[in-house]
């Protein structure tokens, strides 16, 4: 005998549980993460450790995670900033889980932290699918990955609150054509802000701090298209009337 | 590769949902013949990596030897203003291919859910060899 249950359950419908809760904790006691996904050497680290200085001068309470599969090297550089940070190994595993996330904030995360920074295992194509609590999504490259990156990780990019451009100061020698690049990004998330950013030089440092303090403050985050309501639907208020009105990708200019 | 953590979230779901089949009084299912997923094209799941992995992660659960049937759902996206409607295709284009601006929604391409599952209840008295 035979029986068909129909489920139609997400399947990552634990993952985006514990994910909506934790959001809701962190958002209950004024704290955003901010999740960074991006290829490995793309430069997240470098950028976040220039952000974390720029914090703590400011005096902005702030922590970092970072995820690798091996090595503390990422917590020790990031730690140079005086934040608190943390060091998750993965132990070969490509993407960070809200479960393990949550094992790793319990009795560190200091209570009066603003902003929470988690560095996702350097890769574009796993964390992409895991919501993890974040406010903020961000999606990195540098300008010596080649304009077409978008396209090739269209989720990770698709699903980007802000999209970080590193490494700009090596923009002319990887002969970088920013113009493709931005048509390239509209393509998978119209209307999503693209920011350019050189940590070596300190170009466009602070922009990803002050975009991440507009949402700790309540502002809403960027809605990218590909983050269809539903399981997979982000912080913020629901949308029906959502609207592109001019599709334009908001560019900003730092230095230049 | 998260296909392994993605077919490992499988099977925890479908025993969950067996356990609570067995609890409201029904013949408690001892053995699953199929599960049926519903994956998007911009999931970013890879089908191939799924079964390969589902096969493994059933071993030694009540899902041992079921069959995972793929339904892979193409990317659409709509504009409102346009009432247009259209595939996004791979890599998806999310901008409207009449006004040009951005899609007002994506009604659909990032599935990734359990549709349904096959319990087969063998005749009281067979032999189980599931754990």
């Amino acid at each position: 005998m035979c029986r068909v249950t129909e489920l139609q359950q997400a399947v990552l419908a634990k993952n985006d549980h514990r994910a909506h809760t934790l959001r809701r904790e962190l958002t209950s006691r004024r704290t955003a993460m901010v999740n960074l996904l991006s290829s490995p050497g793309s430069g997240k680290t470098a950028l976040l450790e220039a952000e974390l200085t720029e914090a703590r001068e400011r005096g902005v309470p702030v922590a970092a995670l970072t995820a690798d599969l091996a090595t503390e090297n990422d917590a020790r550089r990031l730690a140079r900033s005086g934040a608190p940070v943390k060091q998750v190994l993965t132990d070969g595993l490509c993407h960070l889980e809200s479960e393990m996330l949550l094992a790793h904030l319990d009795g560190w995360l200091p209570d009066d932290t603003r902003l929470l920074f988690v560095e996702n295992v350097g890769n574009l194509v796993c964390p992409a699918g895991y919501d993890l609590g974040e406010s903020l999504r961000v999606a990195l490259a540098a300008v010596t990955e080649g304009e077409d990156k978008p396209l090739k990780y269209p989720t990770a990019f698709g699903l980007a609150q802000l999209v970080v451009v590193t490494k700009y100061d090596l923009a002319e020698a990887a002969e970088f054509d920013r113009a493709t690049f931005l048509a390239n990004v509209r393509q998978v998330n119209p209307g999503v802000e693209v920011v350019f950013t050189s940590a070596r030089r300190g170009q466009g440092v602070g922009l990803l701090l002050d975009r991440a303090l507009a949402v700790a403050n309540g502002a809403a985050a960027h809605q990218p298209v590909m983050a269809a309501p539903g399981p997979h639907a982000h912080s913020g208020p629901p949308a029906p009337a959502h609207s592109h009105g001019s599709g334009h990708i908001h560019e900003h200019a730092h230095g230049r | 590769m998260h296909e392994m953590s993605l077919a490992l979230a499988v099977v925890d779901q479908v025993q969950d949902a067996a356990r609570a089949a067995g609890e409201t009084g029904a013949a408690a299912p001892i053995a699953v013949e199929s599960v049926a997923l519903r994956v998007g094209e911009l999931a970013g799941v890879v089908p191939d990596a799924l079964q390969f992995c589902f096969e493994l992660a059933c071993e030694g659960t009540l899902l041992a030897g079921a069959r995972l049937l793929t339904e892979q759902i193409p990317g659409r996206a709509r504009c409102a203003p346009c009432v247009a409607d259209w595939a996004t295709g791979m890599p998806p284009d999310l901008n409207c291919p009449a006004c040009g601006n951005g899609a007002t929604q994506l009604t659909a391409g990032r599935e990734l859910e359990i549709a349904e599952v096959r319990w087969s209840e063998r005749a009281r008295g067979a032999t189980v060899e599931e754990a």
